[in-house]
């Protein structure tokens, strides 16, 4: 066989492998490090009593006990909602379940901040326009509901991430084997019965793993309590960091009291991380069906119309009322002004797009930012998606465990470790540039492009790579015929979950932003700040509408090639 | 004595009759198999049966009792109809061990703790799974998986019982196993089964009668020996067991085999029956074929296996091919040899059924 | 010639030792069954010789080219190697039309357009797929999936291919079929096929040698098919070819009883002073009669018809044996027997085992 010779492998894998790690190691791992070693080296010996005094002092105590409890507010309130919905349109006759599913799914593409924008025009205590109308209506003396407030802000975070429970939930019940719930009704069991005893035991995992989703998004979450927090002096963990670093300019004690509160909250992320882990390894039952058949529906018969009738006030009260009032607000020519057609316009619009320098620049940026993220978080991730899904080199371990690390890192303490890692102590300061929020936004986002891409490459089977080895590609020429046009899809997918998303981002934005990088998001939360609300709600209604359009482009083209 | 009677049970998908005007009666005591391809509406019936599927037309009966009739408006659930049924999937719930699987049955029904705890048992028992009781049913093998369904759907020793293909999931050793564990625990409880499986062997095996089903259309309902010995037609003898079928056309008066000189031997002489078609199938059994003489029918052995019981010829017949089963005792023809074949049991089928 | 030549191959996974000292050679041109139980290593081997792995010592040869010798530092890939492979989960690229799946390896070497179309379309409609060179694998069966791997294994005629239990996704119809196909393409080709597998039938139908591995890697026999069934080389190679009954046999003074009863065994004595036995037989070996002839007495505990042939489970003296026999020869010889009937049993042929060896290797 004179077909056989030998070719020199030039170490392809260690460069590829030495890439990745490089990647991580800059964009991730060096911003935690510099947190951990600002929050516990103190002119350079390891100093843990400063930490603990940090903790104790009364506004960070107070901010880690209100991230606790808006998180666990949260956590149970979404659970119970998402729980029971997911039941309906999965498990019942409720009629236009699958119209229903696509609503509850919608709070995903809001920003949660802006529905707080929304809810802070409807209910706070003096001009919310809901609590004026049973003012000036029903002679009450004080407002029916004050928005500013630990109820009102866990209210609006249930409204805005109820949805991963019920996503994951939905999924477990429709991939459910319906032999398991049929033996049991063979068994002798009613409907009832088996939705105690079978179904919901055996989705409980789903549950769990959802509801820890909501917790670590909940600890970590910037804009809600931003909006209606600060204003009664409700902080929590992000908020605080926020605080302490815009107020006081970067000086030492407040970076160091920023980065012990980051600590706390990695290491947060990190437990509830290990946790659902370990939920879902453990918990997670084998009960999906190969031959199928439909499961059977509860019969709600008188329940049926209440039941439709909650799930629209639901959808209407919490999806249609807080974006029609943003985009009515965006149209007044002054706040404040009652909802009467002389008094609405299409003028702000026309000047925050047209007109004004500092919405214009907003949208530039977050645009420009939002693709240069993608793209490059795109290629970096399935770079380094191969090396730990499909390559066999030795340091992969390595990897693994960086891999993990943007999964429990979250926004605030990212923005905070960019500030320490790029602002000249290494030689390069990027502060007050759009490059650090670039920087910042690929750190964040990586843990999206890990999944989608690794999800993607789980579904190629060595075999194929395999298959044109030998056949007589090249490792090369496998990876370009094979492996890339294979994992194509979730490729795009990773550029989507990206780009969309950083159109609204604000959590790190906000911490990093000059006059000139403002983005969509910090322009709203901003210009809200400073007054100028009617100008704030347009841009909100401009980007909602951005975000809408590029998600249902999405949905219809992913469907279309899906189908 | 019928136990479980179907009347003109039909069910419709859309426009699709899935299952058409079927009549059957079960004894008491009897294992009753429905065999065909996927699809044919074997599934169905059963589901029916079960309760999980409405009935578009019909009526079904245990004893004297209706159970489902959509002209009177009537349908007993599921849950009370006191069947077991065991799935392919197997169906345990893998949140429950072993135990809390058989119990549940007993427990949805509130029996005395102490009835719960010797009926649950005793199903173990006769499944071989005490010593699993308190394991989760998910460190089980396929096998173990399926003895807990069979356990679960015992406890409340039901009189019928229903086996929606409970093997066809398991390893081909593990199957063979298996049928017999099942036709031992009808003989030790004495229910009526309802079998669905498309694998004629096992209904062949387990069963006292067997319906072959094809597109909802029941084909024939007889003993595993008549079906195999007297199938109603083309579809039952292809369908159960392996068979040959070799196109013959008329010739002037004489038969031809397709693409071969020489006319059908006298021994195999057409039935009236298929002087009117222009061309027909000579049907056999492969095990059925012996070596014979010059006057057989003479074909050439294009391919000669050893599958160690047997060994297995491929005979060219002019373009048709008919296959051979003999055992690795028995002497036969090389490849390329020219050899004579006679039919113990010829099969003559006109059409395509 | 030998196209393959695996000496001394050594293997291990962590502290899990797959191969050690094992040797092989397949000749050119035969068709090369490896078969044995899952998890034996046979697939360890086959991808060794493909160069998807590498062994820790020893040395491979394709074609009298070393391919892997470690201790020489020589380590050939397998895109240099040559093989035409089939795996056992088709490996058929998705994103891909039949045609280009198989146009691939000749794309690579970059042939003429031409004359690469003549050749994919030849290979197409070799293995049956004539007609659907557009389709995408998506929207082929298993059976159709598997041929197109089989076309691309071989469009660029390379002299020796190596299979991975390619069959075992497929239900049992399209099984059957497949191997007398593969089987018929080998020899139409002339090419060298390594074939792996734990399905005795397949390898006895397909192979003209075959190799039977045992669990911890040790190749126990080789042979032709025929040598294999009828002499085989020890109890596992026996239990592995097929249906085996062993029953217990023990030795009282002069006599080799069976079972717990007092009946001896109506075959010749075996050789050696053990004092438990056991006699191995297939189902066919067992010749079945009615009641009160020669031979040992026993009854029918369980009768099943299974179409073709009679399946008994017969129970003499505590030890339980299987028959078949062709229900014709039942029917004309009158050996239709009912369960709880008493029959006697007397043997075409038989293997005696050392009880205790035997019971070793049913163990495992």
């Amino acid at each position: 066989m004179s077909g056989i010779t030998q070719k020199r492998n030039f170490g392809a894998a260690q460069i590829i492998l030495f890439l990745s790690i490089a990647v991580l190691v800059i964009v991730v791992a060096v911003p935690v490090l510099l947190i951990f070693f600002n929050a516990f080296w103190v002119g350079g010996k390891f100093n843990i009593r400063d930490v603990l005094k940090i903790i104790g002092e009364p506004d960070t105590y107070q901010a880690l006990v209100n991230s606790l409890i808006i998180a666990a507010g949260t956590t149970i309130g979404s659970t119970i909602i998402g729980t029971f919905f997911a039941w309906l349109v999965t498990r019942t006759d409720l009629p236009y379940k699958r119209f229903m599913k696509s609503m509850f799914l919608v709070p995903f593409m809001l920003p949660s901040f802006i529905g707080a924008l929304a809810w802070k025009m409807l209910l706070s205590p003096r001009a919310g326009f809901i609590n004026r109308f049973f003012m000036a209506n029903f002679g009450l003396s004080g407002p029916v509901f004050n928005i500013y407030s630990y109820a009102g802000i866990i209210l609006v975070e249930v409204m805005y991430l109820f949805p991963f429970v019920f996503i994951q939930v939905c999924g477990a019940l429709e991939r459910m084997d319906p032999t398991l719930e049929e033996s049991a009704r063979i068994s002798g069991a009613g409907l009832f019965t088996i939705t105690r005893k079978i179904t919901i035991p055996l989705v409980l995992p789903s549950i769990l793993s959802g509801a820890l989703l909501i917790m670590l998004y909940s600890m970590a979450h910037f804009g809600t309590v931003a909006v209606l927090g600060i204003e009664n002096g409700i902080f929590n963990i992000p908020t605080l960091i926020y605080q302490r670093i815009h107020q006081s300019a970067g000086s030492f004690a407040s970076i160091r009291t920023g980065t012990v509160l980051a600590t706390v909250l990695v290491v947060t992320a990190a437990f509830i991380i290990w946790l659902q882990g370990k939920i879902l390894s453990k918990g997670h039952y084998q009960i999906i069906a190969g031959k199928s058949f439909r499961p059977m529906e509860l019969k709600l018969r008188t329940l049926r119309v209440p039941l439709f009738v909650l799930c629209v006030a639901y959808i209407g009260f919490t999806i249609v009322l807080p974006t029609v009032v943003i985009f009515l607000v965006g149209g007044l020519k002054t706040y404040g002004l009652p909802f009467t057609w002389e008094n609405l316009s299409l003028d702000n619009y026309k000047f925050i797009l047209f007109d004004y320098k500092v919405t214009r620049d907003a949208i530039w940026n977050s645009v420009t930012l939002g693709l240069a993220a993608a793209l490059i978080t795109m290629f970096a991730g399935v770079m380094i998606s191969y090396v730990i899904v499909k390559m066999k080199v030795r340091g992969k371990g390595f990897l693994e465990f960086l891999g993990m690390l943007p999964f429990s890192v979250p926004g605030s303490v990212i923005a905070l470790g960019v500030i320490l890692a790029w602002s000249g102590k290494f030689g390069i300061n990027l502060y007050n540039t759009v490059w650090i929020i670039l920087v910042a936004y690929i750190a964040r986002y990586m843990a999206f492009s890990l999944r989608a891409n690794s999800a993607a490459l789980e579904q190629v089977h060595d075999s194929l790579v395999e298959a044109a080895r030998a056949c007589g590609a090249t490792m090369w020429q496998a990876l370009k015929d094979i492996v890339l046009p294979l994992v194509r899809p979730g490729m795009l997918a990773a550029f989507f979950l990206i780009f969309l998303p950083s159109l609204r981002e604000l959590t790190v934005s906000i911490m990093l932003y000059a006059p000139t990088t403002r983005t969509i998001g910090v322009a709203i939360y901003t210009l809200n700040e400073d007054g100028e609300t009617v100008v704030s709600a347009a841009l909100a209604g401009i980007a909602l509408v951005l975000i809408v359009t590029g998600q249902s482009l999405v949905n219809y083209f992913t469907g279309k090639s899906e189908g | 004595m019928s136990h479980v009677r179907l009347v003109n049970v039909t069910k419709r998908f859309g426009l699709v009759t899935a299952v058409d005007s079927l009549n059957l009666e079960v004894s008491k005591g009897e294992c009753f198999s429905m065999l065909g391809p996927s699809g044919c509406g074997k599934t169905t019936t059963l589901r029916m049966v079960a309760g999980f599927e409405d009935l578009s037309e019909g009526e079904i009966y245990v004893g004297d009792r209706l159970i489902s009739s959509p002209g009177k408006n009537y349908y007993l659930p599921p849950e009370k109809r006191d069947f077991g049924m065991v799935f392919q999937a197997f169906a345990v719930w893998p949140h429950l061990s072993v135990y809390e699987n058989v119990a549940f049955p007993l427990r949805v029904r509130k029996l005395s703790a102490s009835e719960i705890e010797k009926r649950t048992t005793d199903a173990l028992r006769s499944t071989n799974l005490l010593n699993a009781a308190k394991d989760s049913p998910a460190d089980l093998s396929g096998g173990g998986k399926q003895r807990v369904a069979l356990a679960r759907a015992l406890a409340i020793n039901p009189d019928v019982m229903l086996l929606d293909e409970p093997l066809s999931s398991l390893d081909p050793h593990l199957r063979e196993e298996m049928r017999f564990e099942i036709k031992d625990l009808q003989r030790q409880y004495g229910f009526s089964i309802i079998y669905v499986t498309h694998d004629q062997s096992e209904a062949m095996a387990l069963s006292d009668r067997i319906l072959v089903m094809k597109l909802g259309v029941v084909q024939q309902i007889d003993t595993p020996f008549n079906v195999y010995n007297d199938p109603a037609n083309k579809f039952v003898f292809s369908f159960i067991g392996l068979s040959n079928f070799l196109e013959i056309a008329w010739s002037g008066d004489k038969p031809f085999p397709r693409g071969s000189g020489a006319p059908l031997p006298l021994d195999l002489t057409p039935p009236d029956a298929m002087r009117k078609a222009k061309t027909f199938s000579l049907a056999s059994r492969p095990s059925e074929i012996d070596f014979g003489g010059e006057d057989g029918l003479r074909g050439v052995v294009t391919r000669k296996s050893f599958l160690g019981e047997i060994i297995d010829y491929q005979i060219k017949i002019g373009e048709g091919e008919m296959r051979v089963q003999k055992s690795r005792r028995t002497p036969g023809p090389q490849v390329g040899e020219t050899c004579g074949l006679s039919l113990r049991r010829p099969f003559w089928y006109t059409g395509t059924e | 010639m030998d196209i393959i030549q695996v000496e001394d191959i050594a293997k291990s996974y962590g502290k899990h030792r797959v191969h050690e000292e094992l040797s092989l050679s397949i000749q050119q041109g035969e068709c090369f069954t490896l078969l044995g139980p899952s998890g034996c290593g046979k697939t360890v081997l086959l991808r060794l010789i493909a160069g998807f792995e590498i062994p820790d010592a020893g040395k491979i040869s394709i074609g009298g080219t070393v391919v892997s010798d470690p201790s020489a530092g020589v380590n050939i890939s397998p895109d240099s190697r040559g093989l035409g492979v089939v795996f056992q989960d088709y490996a058929v690229w998705p994103h891909m039309t039949v045609f280009d799946n198989v146009a691939y390896p000749l794309k690579l070497i970059k042939m003429p357009r031409k004359d690469l179309t003549e050749r994919v379309m030849e290979t197409v409609s070799m293995v049956g797929m004539g007609g659907l060179e557009k389709r995408l694998p998506s929207e082929l069966s298993g059976g159709q999936q598997q041929r197109v791997a089989l076309a691309r294994a071989l469009v660029a005629k390379p002299s020796l291919m190596l299979l991975d239990e390619p069959l075992t996704n497929l239900d049992a119809n399209l099984r059957e079929e497949m191997r007398f196909e593969i089987k018929e393409l080998q020899r139409k080709l002339n090419i060298t096929v390594f074939y792996v597998t734990h399905d005795q039938e397949i390898a006895l139908a397909i192979s003209d040698r075959l190799a039977i591995m045992d669990e911890t890697g040790h190749i126990r026999q080789t042979g032709n098919p025929w040598e294999i069934f009828e002499q085989p080389a020890d109890p596992f190679v026996f239990n592995f070819m097929g249906i085996a009954n062993f029953i217990s046999v023990r030795r009282v003074g002069e006599d080799y009883l069976v079972g717990n009863g007092a009946q001896p065994m109506p075959w010749e004595k075996p050789e050696g002073d053990a004092s438990e036995w056991a006699a191995g037989f297939r189902p066919s070996d067992v010749r079945i009669a009615p009641a009160g002839g020669a031979g040992l007495r026993g009854v029918v505990k369980r009768a099943s018809f299974l179409g073709a042939m009679m399946d008994y489970l017969i129970d003499v003296d505590g030890a339980s044996l299987r028959t078949s026999i062709e229900t014709h020869e039942a029917l004309t010889e009158r050996l239709m027997f009912k369960e709880g009937e008493a029959c006697v049993v007397n043997f075409r042929n038989l293997l005696w085992f050392d009880a205790r060896s035997l019971a070793e290797v049913l163990k495992r």
